[in-house]
């Protein structure tokens, strides 16, 4: 690419950037009560992009695996909210407490304890899409930093609704 | 050529980019009732106590239009929502609409710091799984109703939904009478 042709590329995307940078960094939004401005400066809660994706297993494939006779089970661990788990989860799976909760991640010890570290164990959630959830990766963190090392987390990639329930995969209600 | 090449190569770009930004931020909407070709159904009531110690029944706000939210305090997505909740109750509530937003979170200690740090300006509950089942289940957050005047769920969104879609379907209903 000659250099008259380089700049031309360069402006263009310069342009884009221009269009699209400022909305990709909106401010925090300010409303104003009365009183003075509140401003929502909150960061998202939490994200599961971290998780190496060898790590992961898809729905379709730990569907097959909870229904393949043969297959070898893995210790199913719910560990988002409450009242998504009593509304619809895994079959056979236990709730811990939510991840991102002390008291979740306290229970999660408290489960896997006396368990060998290399015991095949699957954490999930499914409260908001992947790249949202602030559950499953410190779960995750909790087990790795014990030694567990046959850990899988569930890739949900929307919500559990969508991605397991509406799927068709085997359901249980109740806590 | 080379330089038409050159430029159709930054809109390509320029292109993806773009959708993938609005791919992140636009979520399934479920219209029912109007538009939809089904029946619309009746919002299930409930009657819960809000943060302030209030009743909070939704058969008191029959005649209004309704912003139901299922959110949690750990949702993002929620989260982000909420400012603009805020916004649509300050520009539309004198004309019979209101915000209601129902927690899913397992206890109410953080939601109502939540709610006096950020001085939400509708009423809030924290609701329970029975409460989200009667509503087809909110089996992933955010979950957004609006309901007409009559009591009807006119749409319901799942995920993040841009705020624009919010603002035309409550326009849309305040306009009719």
């Amino acid at each position: 690419m000659n250099s008259s042709y380089r700049n031309q590329f360069f402006i263009a995307i310069y342009f884009a950037a221009l269009v699209l940078l400022p909305a990709a960094n909106a401010q925090a939004p300010v409303l104003f009560d009365g009183t003075g401005p509140v401003v929502f400066d909150f960061q998202a809660a939490g994200s599961a992009d971290s998780i190496p994706r060898s790590q992961l297993i898809t729905p379709e494939d730990l569907a097959k695996s909870l229904t393949a006779a043969t297959t070898p089970k893995p210790l199913l661990l719910g560990v988002g909210p409450r009242s998504l788990y009593a509304q619809a989860h895994i079959p056979g799976s236990e709730y811990m407490g939510a991840g991102s909760s002390d008291g979740g991640r306290k229970q999660l010890l408290h489960r896997v304890k006396a368990l060998p570290h290399n015991t095949a164990i699957v954490l999930y959630c499914g409260c908001c899409p992947w790249d949202h959830c602030p559950n499953v990766q410190p779960a995750y963190d909790e087990l790795r930093v014990l030694g567990f090392s046959n850990v899988k987390v569930l890739f949900i990639a929307n919500n559990f609704g969508t991605d397991w329930v509406d799927k068709g995969y085997p359901v249980a209600k109740g806590e | 050529m080379r330089s038409r090449t050159v430029w159709l190569i930054a809109l390509v770009a320029v292109l993806a980019v773009a959708i993938g930004v609005v791919n992140r931020r636009w979520a399934p909407v479920h219209k029912v009732g109007a538009g939809s070709g089904g029946e619309s159904k009746l919002a299930p009531d409930f009657s819960l106590t809000d943060l302030d110690g209030r009743k909070l029944n939704l058969a008191d706000y029959k005649g209004k239009v309704v912003l139901l939210d299922f959110w949690a305090t750990w949702c993002g997505p929620c989260r982000t929502e909420i400012p603009h909740f805020v916004e649509m109750q300050n520009k539309y509530g004198t004309n019979g609409f209101q915000v209601i937003g129902i927690s899913m979170d397992d206890d109410a200690k953080p939601v109502r710091e939540f709610y006096q740090q950020y001085k939400l300006n509708y009423p809030v509950a924290v609701g329970d799984d029975k409460l989200a089942e009667r509503y087809g289940g909110v089996l992933g957050l955010p979950v957004n109703f609006i309901i007409d005047r009559d009591g009807r769920i006119y749409a319901r969104h799942l995920g993040a939904t841009d705020v624009s879609v919010f603002d035309q379907e409550v326009q849309d209903l305040l306009a009719k009478h």
